[in-house]
């Protein structure tokens, strides 16, 4: 099984990465009103496997981030 | 006092805080394998500096996850005292043996300067040496130490005496301009609710020594063997 984490930092968290690269696309003339920084891990991974468990006591520090599973 | 100073993939400081325990303090110090997994007959845990496994996925996570540090957590809940130093913190952060956790600094560069520190407590055995309100000359270097806990749980920490450094001005002041990394409330460092764990992100074995600059950091030492 295949399985595509996606982590990003909290709602509300100041993301220096993510301020960094907004201002950088407004000063190239791009109208953007938020980035925010992440990552992508990619498992593959036994069929039946605890993704979530996984994802939540390995992957992911909640007080900070946030996941989406794809 | 017997020290275990632990060693992880990536670990740097360790060197420095063995010549620090061994060759000033004198007292025992020995390098534990991040393999290992009992820390029974030690009276003090060091995790030190460093970048434990490259800082991969965020700083200390995957140290966090190791033999070594399951028997950290068991020693700490058993009353041992343990001492994280700047990745070590992190790494308590990760373990959840600390509360809140360490971002990348406001400004993304890494800082490696001195700081001056606050001591908002003095009553763990890690600062009892030091007076409440002393200011310390430490130096900092690290890309991830801007400390963060959600309002509700700062609060929690405060009431407790939780917070045991902030970063301040020479003259003991806490303002923005002394917060060299963003920190909320310019921490520097914590400790546990029963105060056996501490975690902060300035380097103490890096001012052990006139000939370093300051010899400000052996107070933490001396309150320690104490």
């Amino acid at each position: 099984m295949k399985v595509r984490v996606l982590i990003l930092p909290k709602k509300g968290l100041l993301d220096p990465e993510g301020r960094a690269v907004k201002e950088m696309l407004l000063e190239n003339g791009y109208g953007v009103q938020d980035v925010k920084v992440g990552k992508v891990v990619d498992l593959e991974v036994e069929d039946g496997t605890n993704i979530k468990e996984l994802v939540e006591k390995f992957l992911v520090n909640p007080l900070i981030e946030e996941y989406i599973i794809e | 006092m017997k020290f275990a100073i632990c060693v992880f993939p990536g670990s740097n400081c360790d060197y420095d805080v063995y010549y620090v325990i061994k060759d000033i303090l004198g007292q025992s110090a020995e390098f534990v394998h991040y393999t290992q997994k009992n820390l029974e007959g030690y009276d003090c845990v060091v995790l030190p500096g460093g970048f434990s496994f490259g800082d991969y996925l965020r700083a200390g996570a995957l140290a966090s996850k190791t033999p070594l540090a399951y028997a950290v957590q068991d020693f700490a809940q058993k009353g041992g005292l343990v001492l994280g130093i700047c990745n070590g913190f992190q790494i308590l952060t990760e373990l959840h043996l600390l509360p809140g956790a360490l971002l990348k600094n406001e400004n993304l560069r890494f800082i490696c300067k001195d700081v001056y520190l606050r001591v908002e407590n003095s009553q763990i055995p890690f600062t009892r040496k030091i007076e409440k309100g002393e200011v310390l000359n430490i130096p900092i270097a690290h890309g991830e130490g801007r400390y963060y806990v959600p309002e509700d749980l700062l609060k929690q920490m405060e009431d407790r005496n939780q917070i045991v450094l902030r970063y301040c001005e020479k003259d003991g002041s806490i303002t923005p301009s002394s917060n060299p990394n963003g920190s909320i409330d310019n921490i520097a460092g914590v400790c546990n609710k029963e105060g056996n764990v501490f975690g902060l992100m300035p380097h103490p074995e890096r001012a052990s020594e006139d000939i370093l600059g300051s010899h400000d950091g052996l107070l933490f030492w001396h309150s320690l063997i104490s």
